[in-house]
């Protein structure tokens, strides 16, 4: 989990060009690190290349804060 | 470095004559086919004798899971792809009142469709890459309507609202989406028709003749190049001038 988490920390700061500390598990991609929607359908892209796992379109639409991707990286592992 | 065409429908007609305009300024081809092997090849061929690489994937653009393989394949073989030029399409012509659900269906699956479904599947690459260009082949009568041809006229109209919609939602991430509408181009098609008809059909054309599929593939070749980077969600007519 806390690795998971160090991970896509990592990929969300690179991408959004946002602080570290502001990537938060509670932070919300698009109210809390200014993401617009093609911003999520691009981390989510790249998330599935660090993880190398394929995360179903339906799946990727309940992702909404850092802590819902971690969790479903960690649920698929 | 060469860039990276992938041109749907390029075994024959303008598909044809955009891989081979594309090979000639540099880039490498992939061709897609819907069934003739034959064709696809002798394509390849000349690719080839032209000193750039080249693949052919055999793939209905119609169905999601085999436009996936066909973009992975590109993908897989040249490290990156650049262009696609969206051209794969088939005619099932009759009047609205004799047209069958399944022709309407036909030609809205193929050219409408697989438009969506290509551009869906080179997004990914080209959003990673930062730069890419979409070319969509519509036609004049997307514009002005035809009798006999609402299933492909409602295609290609459809078409123009797509491109427009892709080159707004993929313009911040520097890919451009752009349209070239032909008018009548000569091919197998128009060939066969008698030549009053012919005579009555370039009464509407100012410059007097009918396009040639070079022209389309000029155009092409214009849109895909640095000099067009400023052009996005523009619908191109060549046309001889037909549609004003």
């Amino acid at each position: 989990m806390a690795d998971t988490f160090e991970r896509v920390k990592k990929i969300v700061v690179d991408r959004l060009d946002v602080e570290e500390e502001k990537v938060t598990l509670e932070a919300s991609f698009k109210d809390d690190l200014e993401a617009d929607s093609l911003d999520v359908v691009e981390l989510v892209m790249e998330l599935e290349d660090e993880f190398d796992m394929e995360i179903a379109d339906e799946e990727a639409e309940k992702i909404n804060t850092v802590g819902d991707a971690v969790n479903y990286i960690d649920s698929q592992a | 470095m060469s860039k990276v065409a992938l041109v749907t429908g390029g075994s024959r007609g303008i598909g044809r004559e955009v891989a081979l305009e594309l090979a000639r300024r540099g880039y490498h081809v992939a061709i897609n086919y819907a069934g003739n092997e034959v064709k696809a090849q002798e394509v390849a061929s000349e690719i080839k004798a032209l000193g750039q690489q080249t693949i052919t994937i055999q793939a209905n653009v119609s169905d999601e899971s085999e436009v996936k393989g066909m973009v992975k394949s590109v993908v897989d073989q040249f490290g990156r792809i650049d262009l696609l030029v969206n051209n794969a399409g088939i005619t099932r012509d009759n009047l609205l009142m004799r047209m069958k659900e399944e022709e309407f269906d036909q030609v809205i699956n193929t050219n409408l469709k697989g438009v969506f479904l290509c551009t869906k599947a080179v997004t990914r690459p080209m959003m990673k890459q930062r730069s890419g260009k979409i070319i969509n082949i519509s036609s004049v009568v997307g514009i002005t309507g035809n009798p006999g041809q609402a299933n492909y006229v409602a295609a290609k109209a459809g078409v123009i609202g797509m491109t427009k919609t892709a080159a707004k939602e993929l313009a911040s991430r520097n890919i451009l989406v752009n349209a070239i509408a032909p008018g009548f181009i000569a091919t197998d098609m128009t060939d066969e028709l008698n030549d009053e008809l012919k005579a009555d059909l370039l009464k509407l054309i100012p410059l007097e003749r009918l396009g040639k599929a070079e022209d389309i593939a000029k155009a092409v070749a214009f849109l895909a190049s640095d000099d067009a980077n400023y052009i996005t969600g523009q619908t191109l007519q060549v046309d001889g001038g037909m549609v004003m």
